[in-house]
């Protein structure tokens, strides 16, 4: 009974989640004419794939799609590398003031965006890097607070024996992290690009403040360009919105068991 | 063998560590604690983009507590967005982690359905949610007529619009479901064991183990949700632009407007600044209080603690 019931509501509730992606694939590939009838057409007549490629002719989306790649790509190696490396430095000295420290690298994920949004504006603005990627780039090479902190605690599940044993074989801090840690927290290091993947991908105001020009544009600039117009293009729209979507579900079913392991691997054990 | 590390070690004497956190100890400095100084400095300036700067004091603050009926409106809005999905993202979350943890066949699947749309943000959700909120075609408004409810103008009417924004934040609820999820599989089993054995009903085993047990994780989520609620500005800035009549033109939005569309940046800098601080207050206030319902593993219970 309770079971019953249980796969009722698992069901329903599942299904309210999907049914919006759902809905937008089915309207990519649906024709102008299905678009605006009622009752909706849910399984289009005949299934228009041409509508990606007219949709994407329609803006320069080829730029656009470089542009995202080149900033998702290089700010996500920057990330994973510094992260690291700081998170190593964290978990694996004792040093002066490093507790203090830690607390403080915590209490900077409480800081809203909007407060640094402004001044980082100025900043960049006096480097001359607005209307560049650096602005979406530079910054993921000095680490962040929560990624930092999820290492961290990758690290600290080590046994400190193994780097007893490698600094005994004459290791240095340096071999340490990059031969025996790294290796080692493989898994987090992939939760971490993923995450940071898909929050650089799926970026919105980082772009709109940073860009002017269209040239420099990332693809989530490009698909709320299609808003501001006075004809609405809904299936264009509904197009490239599958298309932006496509990179995080693919780089998602790979590495949700990572994802789901790092959640909820520490109650497996019971 | 210890000795030997002892010597390596004080041959170097703290510097390795150093070095391994310089890359954030360095942003620290130019992406945080440098914008924010430089943020404040601005707060206290009539800032405009091009032009004279002007030290003023506090003006920029007493302006808008004292001469600016817009700053109170879109903290309304933004008080109003945060107290109903706030609450809401718990308990779906939490309704969601309990159905999932319950053990029948295939909840991975279920599992990654709802976690699903949270690797969505953004623009490519936005769309996603204005076609479906659309009037006419709109699928909510075609299921609302299949129950016999004439559907509102979701975007289009103001008493509307608030609530359409919550429901596409809570799409996005899968972090939350999860860390919710990770601590219901953490409870040991043997609590519920035990109250079964002694004829506890299921609603009671909820009250009184899990919530007890699961508030660490239901406080955490509560904090993070309530700065992620005040933050709140690619959604409305894409769906309904503010509108319509303002009625989703939150606080973050009024911030952005300042700085980027009437250039004012002092203004936009103090209002950060205000923003900040009732997010720290908010935030202060909830861990203090969270002692007398925060149930931590491993601490001793001394009774008599009110």
């Amino acid at each position: 009974m309770v079971r019953t019931l249980t796969y009722g509501a698992l069901i329903f509730l599942s299904a309210l989640f999907v049914a919006p992606f759902v809905w937008t694939l089915l309207t990519a590939v649906k024709s102008e004419a299905e678009l605006v009838t009622w009752p909706p057409v849910f399984w289009p007549e005949d299934w228009r794939w041409e509508n990606f490629a007219e949709s994407w002719a329609k803006q320069p989306f080829g730029t656009y799609l470089w542009n995202s790649t080149t900033v998702v790509v290089l700010s996500t190696i920057g990330q994973v590398f510094s992260s690291s490396l700081v998170a190593f430095g964290f978990a694996r000295f004792r040093f002066r003031g490093r507790d203090p420290l830690f607390v403080l690298l915590l209490a900077t994920m409480m800081i809203p965006w909007d407060v640094k949004m402004i001044p980082l504006y100025m900043e960049f603005n006096l480097l001359g890097w607005i209307n560049t990627l650096k602005p979406l780039i530079v910054p993921a090479w000095f680490g962040e607070a929560f990624f930092i902190f999820l290492l961290r605690q990758y690290i600290m599940t080590i046994p400190m024996e193994i780097d007893e044993a490698a600094r005994m074989d004459g290791a240095n801090a340096w071999q340490l992290y990059w031969r025996i840690h790294l290796p080692l927290m493989v898994p987090g290091l992939v939760l971490v690009g993923t995450f940071h993947f898909m929050n650089a991908w799926n970026d919105y105001l980082g772009p709109l403040i940073f860009l002017n020009d269209q040239t420099k544009y990332t693809l989530p600039l490009g698909l709320g360009l299609f808003q501001g117009r006075h004809d609405v293009d809904n299936i264009a729209i509904a197009a490239i919105t599958a298309i932006l979507c496509l990179p995080p579900l693919v780089l998602f079913f790979f590495v949700q068991r990572y994802i789901m392991d790092n959640a909820l691997g520490s109650s497996v054990k019971g | 063998m210890t000795d030997a590390r002892r010597i390596s070690s004080r041959r170097l004497p703290g510097l390795a560590p150093w070095l391994f956190i310089s890359p954030w100890i360095l942003g620290f400095f130019l992406f945080t604690l440098g914008p924010m100084i430089f943020s404040l400095i601005m707060s206290l300036h009539d800032w405009p983009v091009v032009g004279e700067r002007k030290f003023i004091w506090f003006d920029n603050y007493t302006t808008m507590l004292t001469q600016d009926p817009r700053f109170w409106e879109s903290l309304g809005i933004t008080a109003k967005f945060a107290l109903v999905f706030v609450p809401l993202n718990i308990a779906l979350s939490f309704l969601l982690a309990v159905l999932l943890n319950v053990k029948v066949r295939g909840t991975s699947l279920f599992r990654t359905a709802f976690y699903l749309p949270s690797i969505i943000s953004g623009v490519a959700l936005v769309m996603i949610w204005k076609w479906i909120y659309s009037k006419d075609y709109g699928l909510l408004n075609y299921g609302l007529s299949l129950l016999g409810v004439d559907g509102p103008n979701w975007l289009g009417d103001p008493n509307w619009s608030i609530l359409a924004i919550i429901i596409a934040s809570l799409w996005g609820l899968g972090g939350t479901m999860l860390i919710l999820l990770a601590g219901l599989q953490s409870i040991p089993k043997e609590l519920y064991e035990a109250a079964r054995v002694s004829g506890v009903p299921a609603w009671a085993q909820t009250v009184y183990i899990t919530i007890p047990m699961l508030s660490p994780m239901l406080l955490f989520t509560f904090i993070t949700s309530l700065i992620s609620a005040f933050q709140q500005l690619t959604i409305a800035l894409l769906l309904t632009k503010g509108g319509p009549t303002n009625s989703t033109y939150f606080f973050a939005m009024y911030i952005y407007d300042n700085a980027f569309k009437f250039h004012d940046m002092g203004y936009a800098a103090a209002m950060s600044w205000v923003m900040f601080l009732i997010i720290l207050t908010l935030s202060v206030l909830v861990l203090k209080y969270s002692a007398a319902w925060v149930h931590y593993e491993g601490e001793a219970k001394g009774g008599g603690n009110g």
